[in-house]
């Protein structure tokens, strides 16, 4: 009848926040939709890795996938802006400041379709962001036309098969420059809320790619996107783990068994090898990419990393304060400096 | 024959683009300004890198008349494929300079014109060491024979070679040599006109500066705190943006090498919009430069900056359009897509500058106007304005702090209470709160959407909430209107009837007015500085039976919101229309005005 005096004492993470505080609104997704699956998942991630809900920035643009921004960390502002333009929008904020957590949501459309070219040269510039490409292989919000990322021979529900190569945005991406590549599916927590923590704490373009079915538009039999056909389809590279505290591991491991790479903000993953690659292997994982795309298998896991490469702020040398926190007495020249100017345009 | 004219002289020069005449056009221009006399040039150029013809009209005015002028008095025809046309374009009783080191097509004699022939090529070939400049240096023998017959004193030129290639003493000297061997040919060849005479103004130009509109809003961005630029280029607004690049850094450069502003060329306009929108919601004062192709690229994001209150500022340099249009051509045609860009209802604060002092300060303003009204806001620029060299006033030190409107800091946060609702028109102005990411306050937070969105920024189809955004959104340009720019009333306010020019007619229009007063038909004349318009302007309608509007474009565009605005005095607006892709004379506002009695 009435509440218990004293609630149970949910468990707090290193910011004392309890998972909750990284929950959101209500999602209006329909009920099983992938999507939904990913919010959770980042949800987890961002509670796990103790991630800063004031220093997050949530980008979207136009799709069910865009709509996600809503429905997780509450306390976090987000932008939901015009489809197929976050790409360009998230690299405004990071040269506006570049010592926010943007953590951007899109969808197969909104990336591959219309938003290709910002995309790729999001990916080009190396800014850091967490993107995630909920990918269900149609455009949902607009009731399940093919996509770019839909896959040739894939069948539309009420419809002819996609006579198209499918655009795979791991592959082009790696080939643009990409430093953190992985495909996961919505499906699979165990697997996708390790890399999103790692993509946390990647100092460049995370670029996520996981497979989200729609259960409304492209679930059908003769899908390629469907719950079903993924599942049947997955080829893990490995089983992973993201362990936030670095301190906390111990140094021993077996190199013939797992790969660890250190992050460059905070943590380590650990990869237990199930197919024998070094995610920090360009050559093999195009390789392993062309092999999967030869067998129609969907490769998951972390394709590629380096953790080496400048990011976009660092290479415009943007300054420890940012852009946006800067005011008049550093941005405003003076009253001589006008002087000399006006000097040097008279004869 | 009439007296020779002081200081009262339209040169044109015609020859190739990419032919080295750039560089002695500027010579010969700087050295008329040297002298003192009030002078500018209009650059009519190909849409071509080497090759096309090219046109370059120098004015000396005593006056003052900075305009392009009606007729030209003197050409010269260094460009065979267009020495045909060129001639008819030359006043009767006019001066054709030509290269005689071939003799002259007979075709091209005109029994109204007077020829001079320097043999420009000859004297180059005979007396120039031969070097990679060579073959472009015969324009400069035409600039030694032009300072010969119209009196500009070998020592100006002497002075301007210095400071245009001050390290450089083998470029001066070759190009001095030229400059003589044309000026010494006049003078032994007792070659004489008596067109007019350039004559030095002692104190003349003193504290003017001699610069490009593009230039100056640089410089305004730079002063009005920009830090970050997106961008694509385009001409005629690439410039613009360069000059940023160029100059920025002197200022904005941290002794650890950090640079205080971020300059990106993005992949293309769509880009640069959202670029700028990511930035302005950030809390950077942000902007991007572009001309009309751009602007259309723009409009969804336009849209989405103006619908989500984003400060955002927009040069925009107009060419002739439609389409490609004429990328080198000036035209006003783009006055609606910046005023009602995007689709939606939807409209714009339009700042409006007339020359390079004003493109200064209304460039740093675009940044204030931005952040307090926290919307698009345009600087409405012309290729005239913002590629041609203008003489002016210096620019003006900002006489006001940063206005960065509405933001609320942690501080004033937690002042109020703790509670924020981002779309809440809480002074009744129209103009809500704004908080910035990274602001560490837990009620900051809000989540920007360009769908449907109540006071608290949350999503919503409620029609009366709906409604009401849509009409606080248009309350908040009601009340811009009495904070933008005031127009300026040049001539006092008489009865009769009325003139109102704006950006790059301005110039023109004075000129033409003065013309008309002449002729005693004194006309009052309102200059616009902004959209929207206040109520000046509505008095100025209102106390005039007849108001020309002079706008370059076909369909009266300034006309339209205008009336739109004052549907009461619709009928007395009286567009003057000039849209050839020309710089304005004087003498088409005056015909024009004519015309319409
Ligand atoms: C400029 C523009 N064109 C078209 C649309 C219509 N539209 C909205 S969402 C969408 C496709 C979304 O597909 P995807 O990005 O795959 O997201 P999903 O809904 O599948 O998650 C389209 C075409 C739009 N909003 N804006
Ligand atoms: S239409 Fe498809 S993508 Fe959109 S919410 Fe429904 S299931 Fe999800
Ligand atoms: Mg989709």
């Amino acid at each position: 009848m009435s509440e218990p005096a004293v609630q149970m004492q949910a468990p707090a993470n290193g910011l004392h926040l309890i998972k909750k505080d990284y929950e959101g609104a209500q999602s209006t997704l329909c009920k099983g939709c992938g999507h939904d699956a990913i919010t959770a998942s980042i949800v987890t991630a961002a509670y796990e890795a103790s991630v800063d809900p004031k220093r997050v920035l949530k980008l979207s643009g136009i799709g069910c996938s865009a709509k996600t921004t809503n429905y997780f960390m509450n306390q976090s502002f987000g932008f939901n802006g015009i489809h197929g333009r976050m790409a360009a929008m998230a690299t405004g904020t990071g040269l506006a400041n570049h010592t926010l957590i943007p953590i951007g949501v899109s969808g197969d459309g909104d990336t591959a379709s219309i938003g290709l070219g910002n995309f790729a040269h999001m990916v080009r510039r190396n800014l850091r962001i967490t993107y995630i490409i909920e990918n269900n292989g149609v455009y949902g919000l607009t009731k399940g036309q093919f996509s770019a990322m839909a896959d040739r021979g894939s069948r539309l529900r009420k419809g002819g098969a996609n006579p198209w190569e499918a655009m795979d945005i791991i592959s082009l991406s790696l080939l643009m420059g990409a430093t953190f590549l992985a495909r996961s599916f919505s499906g699979d927590r165990k697997q996708l809320t390790p890399l999103i923590e790692a993509a946390f704490n990647h100092k460049g373009t995370a670029v996520l790619d996981v497979l989200s079915p729609c259960v409304t538009f492209n679930d059908h039999e003769g899908s390629t996107k469907s719950l079903k056909h993924i599942r049947a389809n997955r080829d893990a590279l490995h089983d992973i783990d993201f362990i936030p505290d670095f301190d906390q591991v111990d140094v021993d491991y077996d190199e013939g068994k797992e790969i660890r790479v250190r992050m460059h903000e905070a943590g380590m993953i650990t990869l237990h090898k199930i197919k024998d690659h070094d995610p920090r292997d360009r050559g093999r994982a195009i390789q392993l990419l062309e092999e999967a795309r030869g067998n129609n298998t969907f490769l998951t896991g972390l394709i590629y990393i380096d953790e080496n490469m400048p990011d976009f702020a660092e290479v415009e040398q943007l300054p420890e304060i940012p852009l946006a926190f800067l005011g008049e007495e550093e941005l405003r020249p003076s009253r001589q400096d006008l002087d000399q100017i006006n000097a040097s345009l008279m004869l | 024959m009439s007296d020779p004219a002081i200081n009262d002289i339209n040169i044109c020069i015609a020859t190739e683009n990419g032919s080295g005449s750039a560089s002695a056009n500027n010579i010969l221009f700087k050295s008329i300004f040297k002298m003192g006399i009030p002078c500018s040039a209009k650059n009519l150029f190909p849409s071509n890198i080497q090759g096309l013809p090219t046109w370059y009209q120098v004015r000396a005015s005593g006056r003052g008349y900075l305009g392009r002028k009606d007729v030209i008095d003197v050409m010269v025809i260094f460009n065979e494929t267009t020495a045909h046309e060129d001639v008819d374009k030359v006043r009767p009783g006019g001066l054709v300079i030509y290269d005689d080191s071939k003799p002259l097509p007979r075709e091209l004699i005109r029994d109204s014109l007077k020829y001079l022939g320097v043999p420009a090529w000859n004297l180059v070939k005979d007396n120039v060491k031969v070097t990679q400049l060579r073959a472009k240096q015969r324009n400069i023998v035409y600039v030694g024979a032009i300072a010969q017959l119209f009196g500009i004193p070998l020592d100006i030129l002497k002075d301007v070679l210095a400071d245009t290639f001050g390290d450089k003493p083998a470029v001066i000297d070759s190009n001095y040599l030229c400059i003589q061997l044309g000026y010494d040919h006049m003078e032994s060849s007792g070659a004489t006109q008596e067109l007019g005479r350039l004559v030095a103004v002692p104190e003349g130009n003193k504290d003017t500066i001699m610069t490009e509109g593009n230039t100056a809003a640089a410089l305004g961005a730079i002063f009005g705190g920009v830090t970050v630029v997106a961008w694509y280029p385009i001409t005629p607004s690439s410039s613009l943006v360069e000059e940023i690049i160029a100059r920025i850094g002197k200022f904005r450069t941290d002794n650890n090498d950090k640079h205080r502003f971020a300059i990106v060329q993005a992949e293309d306009e769509l880009a640069s919009v959202s670029m700028v929108i990511g930035a302005g919601f950030c809390g950077a004062r942000a902007m991007t430069s572009t001309s009309g192709p751009g602007l259309s690229l723009m409009q969804e994001g336009i849209g989405l900056a103006y619908f989500t209150e984003v400060p955002s500022v927009f040069f925009i340099v107009q060419r002739g359009g439609p389409s490609t249009g004429l990328p080198t051509r000036t035209q006003q045609a783009d006055i609606t897509l910046m005023h009602q860009g995007s689709h939606g209802d939807t409209r714009h604060l339009v700042l409006i500058p007339h020359d390079n002092p004003s493109v200064f300060e209304l460039s740093w303003k675009a940044f204030d106007y931005a952040e307090r009204f926290q919307c698009p806001v345009f600087v409405m620029m012309d290729l005239d304005l913002g590629m041609n060299m203008g003489i002016s006033a210096p620019l003006a030190y900002p006489d006001q702090p940063f206005d960065r409107g509405k933001v609320l800091s942690r501080e004033q946060l937690e002042a109020q209470g703790g509670t924020f609702k981002r779309y809440l028109d809480i002074d009744g102005d129209g103009i809500p709160q704004r908080t910035i990411p990274g602001t560490d306050h837990p009620a900051a937070a809000y989540f920007a959407r360009g769908s449907g969105h109540d006071v608290d920024a949350s999503y919503t189809e409620d029609n009366q909430v709906y409604k009401a955004l849509l009409d606080r959104l248009r309350k908040k340009y009601e009340t811009a209107r009495d904070f933008v720019p005031r127009p300026l009333i040049a001539n006092g306010a008489g009865n009769g009837d009325g003139v109102i020019s704006f950006g790059s007619s301005y110039t023109p229009t004075c000129e033409a007015l003065d013309r008309l007063r002449e002729e005693a038909r004194p006309l009052d004349h309102l200059l616009l500085r902004a959209l929207p318009v206040n109520g000046e302007v509505q008095q100025f309608l209102a106390d005039h039976e007849r108001i020309f509007l002079v706008e370059q474009n076909r369909d009266g565009q300034m006309a339209q919101i205008l009336r739109d605005d004052f549907p009461r005095y619709a009928a007395r607006i009286h567009p003057v229309l000039i849209y050839d892709g020309l710089p304005v004379t004087a003498g088409e506002i005056v015909n024009l005005i004519k015309g319409g009695n």
